[in-house]
């Protein structure tokens, strides 16, 4: 029985209008949409590949975060998780990548997992350090950035993106822990029964408290929204007159229509 | 502030990512060293100490080999801060130092204050200022944020380091990008899609627009990522680095690797419902508006006069 790991974040919609919150140290998490984040679509997508091609396999997907986090987790479960592990933490946001990765591999050290999945980055906080860290501190490989992945005989072979758009060709035996890039497969949409299914799926909760988490190394002083560089134009209005202001830009701006 | 620098090389060559480090260790007014897997035959232009490890004995890729030498330099060196590039190098090496170095890693940093460090978040809408309470700390620089200054020519003073063991990570080459495609360092016009497409049907009026322009259509990564365009027609960090003299970003965020493929591009006019989208950072011109009405009816415009 191979026994898989996938760990994803709950993050708002990137679209969303960003506020910062009243202590000033993040955004104000009220009226805003939350999804998975991106990166773990393709690290749930590939789990559930891998899983699908042993066989014999259990897939759970494990998640830190307050309540709310527990929808995202279900989304993992419709796309074919088996089950669900929630480290219920209302004050995540203000944990640093080593205790968050401190936490992980305290878990993942009770379960012995083959192979861990996670995204690269995560949207919001984007440090790409977690889950080097959980791997660091569990003593196996790492590889991360990937764009293509298999796996055969305990062995993962994989491509890392690089700058420029080549590729590093590159491999390892589990147990390892891979960190999935945009454009790593297509993550499937969950369809209802899915849907209906996942909702019966073990989906347990335990504290925070309960994984040892160590002491905070870096702390937010401040956040703040960027300044606004520049005097680019806004137009804004019907799209006829929008169209028509654009044509006068292009041909008074540029020479691309002389 | 004693400062190491870990300069990053790839296929034969120093990246220029090396200058960049060497501006941050400028601006910080430190003493800088350089780590480095590389060659003889490409130094950096920097006139410190350059501990230098034989990447033909090391391996380009050998994160456990590449770790060994740095924590050796590292104890040698007794740094406050270790720097690295926010590149597929410095992301993948960095926390395995910092681990065990016990030190914080702050990811991504685009400025610094006395004793602070601040990084972006939320696709560049945000700014995190960040205080670190650790005696060493690991940074690694988002690209393009420490331009570096014209650098008078200089000699760094090599110290050798011996060879490292293979690792728990096998690594057997490189697969270049996809050959052949669209060259769009020449287009002097470029209308580029972005997620806010929709449907890959929607490609075809970005297309219209680029014709009507005598120019180009590109593509951001999620576009390429879902196979609607193909990889050649990506702009970005992984993709073409372009300059037409005119740029319609098309529905595009704006996220960071996909500026700095455009962001040299002499006009640049966004559409995108979103008006914080951080796209609007580096357009002369942002029209608030849905694509799939705006961009049919100028293309109209255009090609009726």
């Amino acid at each position: 029985m191979m026994n898989i790991l996938v760990c994803i974040k709950q993050v708002p919609d990137m679209e969303s209008r960003f506020k910062v919150n009243a202590a000033g140290n993040w955004y104000e998490d009220t009226d805003l949409a939350w999804r998975m984040n991106e990166y773990d679509e393709y690290a749930v997508e590939q789990a559930v590949q891998l899983k699908e091609q042993v066989g014999a396999a259990e897939l759970t997907v494990l998640c830190i975060g307050p309540e709310r986090v527990k929808e995202t987790m279900k989304k993992a479960l419709a796309m074919g998780a088996d089950k669900g592990m929630h480290i219920l933490d209302p004050d995540s946001h203000q944990r640093d990548p080593m205790t968050i990765a401190a936490v992980i591999a305290d878990y993942v050290r009770q379960h012995n997992f083959d192979l861990i999945f996670t995204g690269m980055q995560s949207q919001d906080r984007g440090s790409a350090q977690v889950g080097v860290l959980v791997a660091e501190m569990l003593g196996i490989p790492s590889l991360t950035t990937l764009v293509e992945f298999s796996y055969a005989d305990g062995t993962i072979s994989a491509k890392r993106e690089l700058e420029g758009g080549s590729r590093a060709l590159v491999s390892c035996n589990t147990p390892a822990l891979v960190t999935c890039q945009l454009g790593l497969n297509k993550p499937r949409y969950p369809t209802l029964p899915n849907i209906m299914k996942a909702k019966k799926k073990e989906l347990l909760t335990a504290p925070l408290a309960d994984f040892s988490p160590p002491e905070l190394q870096q702390q937010t002083v401040a956040v703040f929204l960027p300044e606004k560089r520049g005097g680019g134009l806004i137009l804004e209005g019907d799209p006829a007159e929008l169209a028509e202001q654009l044509l006068k830009i292009i041909k008074d701006k540029t020479t691309v229509l002389a | 502030m004693k400062i190491l620098l870990v300069g990053e090389y790839r296929e034969g060559k120093t990246l220029g990512t090396c200058a960049e480090l060497i501006e941050f260790a400028s601006r910080m007014g430190g003493e800088a060293a350089m780590f480095l897997v590389g060659s003889k035959n490409t130094l950096p232009n920097f006139s410190g100490n350059l501990y230098l490890a034989d990447s033909a004995g090391v391996g380009e890729f050998n994160p456990d080999g590449h770790k060994k030498l740095l924590l050796e330099v590292i104890a040698k060196e007794q740094p406050q801060l270790v720097v690295f590039p926010h590149s597929s190098y410095g992301w993948d090496l960095a926390p395995r130092i910092a681990l065990v170095l016990k030190a914080a890693q702050v990811s991504e940093v685009v400025d610094l204050t006395e004793d602070t460090l601040i990084v972006p978040s939320c696709n560049s809408k945000l700014r995190r200022q960040v205080k670190v309470k650790t005696a060493l700390t690991v940074v690694t620089l988002q690209a393009g944020a420490f331009t570096p200054q014209d650098q008078a020519s200089a000699t760094p003073h090599i110290i050798e380091l011996a060879g490292a063991e293979p690792g728990t990570i096998n690594f057997s080459g490189y697969e270049a990008a996809a050959a052949g495609g669209v060259d769009l360092s020449k287009a002097k016009v470029i209308v580029s899609a972005g997620r806010g497409i929709g449907k890959p049907e929607n490609l075809s009026m970005i297309d219209a627009l680029a014709k009507a322009l005598n120019g180009e259509y590109a593509a951001s990564r999620p576009v390429v990522d879902a196979d609607w365009a193909e990889h050649s027609r990506q702009v970005g960090t992984t993709g073409q680095t372009v300059a037409p003299k005119l740029y319609i970003a098309c529905g595009i965020s704006g996220a960071i690797q996909h500026l700095a493929g455009m962001k040299k591009s002499e006009f640049v006019i966004a559409i995108n419902t979103d008006k914080d989208a951080p796209i609007g950072e580096v357009a002369d011109v942002l029209a608030v508006a849905d694509l799939k009405q705006l961009v049919p009816l100028l293309t109209e415009r255009i090609t009726s006069g």
